[in-house]
């Protein structure tokens, strides 16, 4: 017993395999987008900066003026 | 026996008959009309995440057809219209479509609001529930004005353009709203003159079966008459203009003029002459939708070099 290895089920399966990743490959591709854009709308870069986990005085205007 | 052949026993969908269950071509109408209602807002957007926006709306509009096709699929079997459709033909399982239809509203809805606002999220959420649950399970089945109250869901996606600009509802997304509500009646009912339908034998009541043709022809002519006011009168908003109002004034014309002809025939012209107003009229209606979106995409456009509207 052998499995035909270009069965029409696998073709038809193809189809929907690739289908599913092009639509997964936008979607990743969708979100990517709207971070950037979100990011660059943001305009002030000190807005995003401040999220890095690393301390950042100079992004505190109050404290960060007179140091 | 050598082989496994599984395609034997059941039929593998392809993403084509996924593709067919989101209904395209009530997409493509969708995809137009909300174009039109976040162009012609005064709120730029951002290129990408407009269309990101149309993109949500259409996936939204698609869902809300997959559930339609869902619960509708023993009235779709024994119609011949829609007896082909990917349920009633075996091609994709009930469950399926139930699956990828509240699937893909989640996606869309949760999509849009974090791409745009909550109020444009939440639009699309009512219309979604409005066509799958109000229209489809409550009404299509329940009165033969189905087709009045059901249409509001093809109305809506003007209003979502406008919101994902604006984040705001106004008199001139509503009056969008209305121009699709009450143009629908006269659109459908001009088709079910013609048509001739089985929405009998499947248990739907449609105006034409439960109230006759003439009860439906009188439809047709009031529902126009109701429509011109909204037309006319979103020709003087802020998106309207000359353009829109000379293309409004004219098309209502003419559409005002197909329902009165319509409303003057009897059974007995629509024989001789194979409904030759009929599907005239019906033709007119399509113009009419396109036309009267079309104009406020011109306005819009002028207004980029400061010659649109009424400033």
């Amino acid at each position: 017993m052998t499995l035909q290895v270009e069965h029409e089920l696998h073709e038809r399966r193809k189809g929907r395999n690739y289908g599913l990743g092009l639509i997964l490959a936008g979607f990743i591709a969708i979100i990517f987008g709207l971070t950037v854009v979100k990011v660059l709308e943001l305009g002030n870069s000190s807005k995003f900066e401040r999220f890095d986990h690393v301390a950042r005085p100079q992004l505190i205007p109050e404290e960060g003026a007179g140091e | 026996m050598s082989d496994i052949s599984a395609s034997d026993y059941s039929y593998e969908a392809g993403m084509g008959d996924y593709f067919a269950l989101l209904k395209p071509r009530v997409m493509s109408l969708v995809v137009f009309t909300a174009l039109v209602g976040l162009l012609a807002s005064p709120v730029p957007v951002h290129p990408f995440i407009g269309f990101v926006a149309i993109l949500c709306i259409a996936v939204g509009a698609g869902a809300s057809g997959a559930l339609n096709m869902w619960w509708d699929a023993d009235i779709d079997a024994r119609m011949k219209r829609t007896a082909g459709r990917p349920i009633p033909s075996g091609r994709v399982q009930p469950g399926e479509a139930l699956g990828i239809g509240l699937a893909l509203s989640g996606f869309a809805i949760v999509l849009l609001a974090l791409a745009t606002n909550m109020l444009a999220a939440f639009l699309l959420a009512f219309t979604i529930f409005f066509y799958a649950v109000i229209y489809s399970i409550w009404l299509k089945r329940a009165t033969p004005q189905n087709i009045v109250i059901g249409g509001a869901a093809g109305a809506f996606p003007p209003m979502i353009g406008w919101a994902v600009a604006t984040g705001g509802i106004s008199v001139e997304s509503v009056l969008m709203f209305a121009l699709i509500f009450m143009w629908t009646p006269p659109h459908f009912w001009a088709l079910a003159l013609f048509v001739k339908s089985d929405y009998g034998n499947a248990g739907v009541p449609m105006l034409t079966e439960t109230h006759g043709r003439d009860a439906t022809r009188q439809h047709v002519i009031i529902y126009t008459l109701l429509l011109v006011p909204v037309a006319i009168g979103l020709g003087f908003t802020s998106i309207g203009g000359p353009v829109y109002l000379a293309v409004a004034v004219w098309m209502n014309a003419w559409f005002l003029k197909g329902a009165y002809d319509i409303w003057r025939r009897t059974d007995a012209d629509c024989e001789a002459d194979k409904h030759r107003v009929e599907i005239k009229v019906f033709k007119v209606s399509l113009y009419y939708l396109f036309a009267h979106f079309g104009a406020l995409l011109i306005e819009a456009a002028l207004r980029l070099y400061g010659i649109g509207g009424w400033s």
